[in-house]
């Protein structure tokens, strides 16, 4: 056990601090929910990849910086730190570009990875279907190959960023009469496809962040297949543990958060305001918890580089973030008061409509990335070892 | 950086286990409720020989020379296996304390005492009036005001007080300070109390962790073999999800203790809150647990003959010892919202060198 960082993540940690100090917009961008936010987003990230920051643990012939995921928890926390945007290709470089990696072909690596650190390309997730939510193997969306393309039919849901993304990534039935999680298979398509169609829904926040997307007999390249036929189920599992696990929610976002949190209280406190104790301890839980997080990561990424894997304690993970962010974001709003309803272009709300923002946001925690109830069973089946019936 | 076990402690863990796994097994543990002294020196004596009370105790004076993050393991363990014999008290705070003292010739005297297995040493703190084990204890680490002392047993009085832990042994303890059994005083004294309590906290936690392990694995074992309407109760999706929402507590609370172990060991300026976060962790873990597993143990559950409340127990003696949860909230709070002492980040906030 060894809790000091190296020199050489030192002098990392500096050199990403002072090119994000004198690159991050000082205004926030637009929330990338919207087309002129995505786009906004879309000029950052070049920017960020032009720095050789986009995704710091990646090989630098695919777009990446060649350093370990110590080097991204040390990026991710000046990155935090620097009040830097979110990042708009999330489905792209933290869950796909790891399966890209893991399963794509030389060819594939080369065409996707780069264009997916700049932005250049955009990754909507296609998993979900109107029928095929939580129960994610009842996916009913075919593909059929006729000579060398993938003719697709049927709908995929709830595509994050699906609106404006440029390509996305699914699971297709390609075996007729296939049941449950076999004969299916991973496809990488184009959303400017003929056949395909996209439907912007708006969320919670009232912004068309999600898209419906429809296929009608759409033809990709049969290329674009990611990993072996019919094995779709696995080849998207292997990185699952990834995005609950590690990437998708990196620890520095909460301990900022927990941070912020800490000076509001400090703020509301100072202004004399009434506080109940309960606040004040559970603002300083928050806190620890988000320590624990840290903690517990470091803890699986050293796993990770001594050749370990993630499992099934992702599960863990996708449970603890999920409620500590929206038990952080309860407690500011608690603190704020009346003004806690406030959006962010309300003249009086100097900042804190961010805070009821992050609410709604940390609402849908518990329901994407495998809703929490099913993490529990997840937890109890295969951690424990509870039995299934 | 790197947040992680070597070989050589997992080796040293698994050592501990297996040898308490053939020697403090439940049945020994209730054999000892109902003796005496509630202590068994031949048991000790086989700790000894494994060397769990010299661990911490250095190669010059007989021990190990090994550190927290060493023994953290061995803590887990003892919790696990309902180990309650005054390990942290002799092995982990009274150790370090008289290692730490500056007085040579008490620590000539005591450690190798220690390390044999020959001494059991008590000590007291300021979060309680009573001390854990002083009824066996050949030493004593009293604190009079900024003063500390170091007692032989038969200059004390003892009151024993009845507790709810059949396991432990609580006394009141009178005595007056004298000159010859001053160990340290003024600033040497309260960094010495301070490191004394910050580790008896450490340690409660370590073995808390173990006890939340064990509680988790019991109730599991019961769960699968138990039917109702047919099937194992541990099936119904309500008996599993109370005990993963417990599984994910105790694992986010093992990485505190974890990272509080090496606190302990290298004297972080975090270390007051690095503790007093890990025992608030795993002492309402625990406590959560009890309930838990006695919910799904059922009526069996709640008799004296089933095994669960030795650990129930453990986990109700260890939530008081050395700082209740609510010492340890208002001691995070005071760090994290008062800045009253430094809560570090982990990572965050590496300063700029
Ligand atoms: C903000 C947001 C972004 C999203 N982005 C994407 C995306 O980019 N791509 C994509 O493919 N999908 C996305 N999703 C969809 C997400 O993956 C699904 O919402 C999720 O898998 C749950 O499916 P469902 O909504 O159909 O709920 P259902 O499956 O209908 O479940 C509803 C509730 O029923 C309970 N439940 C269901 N099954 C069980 C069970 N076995 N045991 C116990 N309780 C159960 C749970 O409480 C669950 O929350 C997103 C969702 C949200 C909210």
């Amino acid at each position: 056990m060894e809790l000091d960082f190296t020199s050489d993540q030192v002098a990392f940690r500096k050199e990403a601090r002072s090119w994000l100090e004198a690159n991050v917009p000082s205004e926030p961008l637009e929330s990338f929910d919207s087309k002129e936010g995505f786009d906004q987003h879309c000029e950052w990230e070049k920017k960020l990849q032009g720095g050789g920051w986009a995704m710091v643990p990646w090989p630098v012939e695919y777009g990446g910086r060649g350093a370990d995921l110590l080097h991204w928890l040390v990026f991710e926390e000046e990155y935090y730190r620097a009040g830097a945007p979110g990042r708009v290709n999330q489905n792209g470089i933290f869950l796909l570009g790891p399966t890209i990696m893991e399963y794509g072909t030389d060819e594939q690596k080369k065409r996707f990875l780069p264009k997916m650190a700049s932005s250049e390309e955009v990754w909507a997730q296609g998993w979900s279907e109107p029928n095929a939510g939580s129960d994610m193997a009842n996916i009913q969306a075919t593909a059929v190959l006729e000579g060398d393309e993938y003719v697709i039919n049927g709908q995929k849901t709830w595509a994050s960023r699906g609106a404006y993304a440029h390509w996305l990534f699914g699971m297709f039935r390609t075996e007729p009469d296939s049941k449950r999680h076999n004969g299916l298979t991973f496809i990488l398509c184009p959303l400017d496809a003929p056949g395909v169609t996209v439907r912007p829904i708006d969320k919670l926040s009232g912004k068309p962040a999600f898209a419906e997307v429809f296929f009608d007999n759409a033809r990709v390249k049969a290329e674009n297949r990611l990993g072996p036929a019919g094995e779709g189920w696995s080849v998207a599992m292997a990185t699952a543990g990834f995005e609950r696990g590690l990437m998708l929610r990196s620890p520095a976002r909460f301990q900022n958060t927990a941070r912020k949190l800490v000076e509001l209280y400090r703020e509301t406190e100072a202004q004399g305001e009434f506080i109940d104790s309960r606040v004040r301890d559970e603002v300083a839980r928050c806190w620890a918890d988000s320590e624990a997080y840290t903690l517990n990561t470091y803890q699986t990424v050293s796993r990770l580089l001594s050749g370990g894997k993630i499992g099934a304690e992702a599960s863990l993970n996708k449970i603890f973030w999920s409620e500590l962010d929206i038990k952080m974001h309860e407690l500011a709003l608690e603190l704020l008061g009346a003004r806690g309803e406030l959006l962010p272009s309300a003249p009086a709300a100097k900042g804190v409509g961010e805070w009821l923002d992050g609410y709604i946001f940390a609402l849908a925690g518990p329901i994407y990335a495998g809703a929490n109830e099913v993490q529990k069973n997840i937890i109890a089946e295969r951690i424990l070892g509870l039995p299934r019936k | 950086m790197d947040f992680s076990f070597s070989e050589d402690q997992m080796l040293l863990q698994q050592t501990v286990r297996d040898f308490l796994e053939g020697e403090c097994t439940v049945e020994h543990v209730r054999s000892m409720w109902d003796t005496d002294t509630a202590r068994s020196p031949e048991f000790w004596g086989k700790l000894a020989e494994i060397g769990i009370p010299g661990l911490l105790v250095s190669e010059d004076h007989g021990g190990l020379g090994m550190s927290e993050v060493d023994m953290v393991l061995v803590l887990e363990e003892t919790g696990r296996a309902g180990t309650a014999e005054p390990v942290i008290h002799t092995a982990c705070v009274a150790a370090q304390l008289l290692q730490e003292s500056g007085n040579d010739a008490v620590a000539k005297e005591w450690l190798p005492k220690i390390a044999e297995g020959s001494a059991i040493v008590a000590v007291q703190h300021d979060q309680s009036p009573f001390v854990s084990d002083a009824h066996v204890a050949d030493l004593l680490i009293l604190n009079s005001g900024d003063a500390v002392h170091a007692v032989p047993r038969a200059d004390v009085q003892l009151t024993e007080q009845a507790n709810n832990d059949p396991a432990k042994r609580l006394s009141s303890v009178e005595w007056t300070p004298r000159a010859g059994t001053l160990l340290a005083d003024g600033d040497a004294a309260r960094a010495l109390q301070a490191a004394a309590f910050d580790r008896g906290v450490f340690a409660a936690a370590a073995q808390l962790l173990g006890v939340c392990q064990q509680l988790s694995e019991m109730t599991v074992l019961y769960a699968t073999q138990r039917k109702q309407f047919g099937v194992p109760i541990g099936s119904f999706q309500a008996v599993k999800h109370m005990l993963a929402e417990e599984k994910v507590q105790t694992e986010y609370g093992r990485s505190h203790v974890y990272r509080a172990a090496h606190s302990v060991a290298n004297a972080a300026p975090s270390r007051a809150v690095d503790v007093s976060m890990a025992k608030r962790a795993m002492a309402e873990n625990a406590v959560s647990l009890a309930k838990t597993a006695l919910q799904v143990h059922g009526a069996l559950g709640y008799t004296w003959e089933q095994d669960l409340h030795v650990w129930m127990r453990r986990a109700w003696s260890l939530d008081t010892a050395w700082g209740n949860t609510a010492f340890h909230r208002a001691r995070v709070s005071a760090a994290v919202i008062d800045g009253a002492f430094p809560a570090i980040p982990f990572g965050y906030e590496v300063p700029a060198a």
